[in-house]
């Protein structure tokens, strides 16, 4: 087990949305505030964490055929009790992302971490994956939020910080800007492992 | 409900809350499997099949099975099952009925039990108390709506593959910001108010 290059990868060169390109429809969607965002990664983090840990417990048992369906089962129970809790915890948070919440059962992050980690490690290694993976998703969703937040309507976390005369990019927090922001953010990544990956074939 | 009422829930499906650009729903199918105009061409059409249906029966779960039993909280296992089944059942349907279309779909087609859109729809159906005829109305037409997108998505990216950017737009960022820019496009029919 190694924590340190799983965290790496986690964070960086197997980053779940940047690079494996899992998970798109909650990124674009949600993230329009830091609250939002800091909401939904904690909640995929926790979710995925422990649906890795229960998954890498059953590998044995699980039959290969009907594998996926009792992956959905898992995540789909582990993210009807993140539903509730949100609900009863922070309301303003579950109201808000709304249905996005329920719909962490069909993001792909999950679901690929549980099909080409979880069932084939140990229990130690396939939390250790979920936390990094999750670490490196909810990292994701900060920046977009911070991004959007900050130029579409001039606060951080509902607190203003650009001045009152900024006049606000409207256009960023509406759905286009989830699509641009994204697709530059990832162009920004394939340019940053490119040189990187050039770096070291130089040396 | 009369017919004004299930025209401006098919509109709204399909034009001014369209799946795609407005709701953020589907976008994985939306991106992996537009790079060819016919494979998104029965994607879609599968799609919008498998959501009229699995409007239909989930709603039916709920009215029948989760409601009575006092057990609305189960509704996101439930579904998913539902759906997983539903899937299933079509994926056997069209290999012994329909093998040529069943061929042309391939892996996608056990990949629509993890559309978000189709386990959206069935939520959505819930949140807006639709009735059995609206959820099925609203599943087909959102459905329509997918189509609609992902088709004219596919021919724009078809020739996108001609163009020159830069190095680290290739693959995956242009095609955002292209479906970006059909977004705002689709923007324009937020105005569009018919009754």
């Amino acid at each position: 087990m190694n924590f340190k290059r799983q965290l790496k990868e986690g964070l960086i060169t197997q980053n779940p949305v940047l690079v494996q390109l899992l998970g798109m429809c909650s990124t674009m969607a949600i993230t329009t505030s830091i609250m939002n965002g800091l909401g939904m990664g904690v909640s995929v983090l926790i979710i995925l964490t422990l649906s890795n840990i229960f998954i890498a417990l059953l590998r044995k048992i699980i039959p290969n055929e009907v594998r996926i369906a009792c992956f959905i089962v898992v995540i789909a129970g582990f993210v009807t009790c993140v539903d509730l809790l949100l609900q009863a915890f922070v309301p303003a948070i579950a109201a808000s992302l709304g249905v996005f919440i329920p719909l962490i059962v069909v993001n792909c992050i999950i679901l690929a971490r549980a099909e080409s980690f979880a069932s084939k490690n140990t229990v130690a290694a396939s939390a250790v994956d979920g936390i990094c993976q999750g670490i490196g998703y909810t990292i994701v969703l900060l920046i977009m939020c911070a991004f959007r937040e900050l130029f579409g309507n001039g606060t951080l976390a509902g607190i203003q910080i650009l001045p009152e005369s900024y006049t606000p990019a409207l256009l960023l927090v509406l759905p286009v800007g989830g699509f641009l922001c994204l697709g530059v953010l990832i162009a920004v990544m394939q340019w940053a492992l490119a040189k990187s990956a050039a770096k070291k074939e130089g040396k | 409900m009369s017919i004004t009422t299930l025209l401006s829930i098919s509109l709204g499906a399909i034009l001014t809350n369209n799946f795609i650009f407005s709701q953020f729903l589907g976008i994985c199918p939306f991106l992996g499997v537009s790079k060819k105009l016919d494979t998104a061409v029965g994607m879609g059409a599968a799609v919008t099949f498998v959501m009229g249906l699995a409007s239909a029966f989930t709603w039916a779960v709920n009215k029948f099975l989760l409601v009575p039993m006092e057990l609305e909280y189960m509704q996101t296992v439930a579904f998913i099952l539902v759906i997983a089944a539903l899937v299933q059942f079509v994926e056997m349907f069209l290999k012994k009925s329909i093998p040529a279309l069943y061929t042309a779909l391939g892996v996608y087609l056990p990949l629509i039990t993890t559309n978000c859109a189709v386990l959206g729809v069935a939520l959505l159906n819930i949140q807006n108390n639709y009735g059995f005829i609206e959820s099925v109305v609203y599943g087909i037409t959102g459905g329509l709506g997918f189509l609609l997108a992902i088709v004219l998505f596919a021919a724009v990216r078809e020739s996108i593959q001609f163009a020159e950017n830069p190095k680290c737009f290739d693959g995956f960022p242009i095609a955002l910001v292209t479906a970006g820019l059909m977004a705002l496009a689709f923007m324009g029919f937020s105005g569009l108010k018919v009754w």
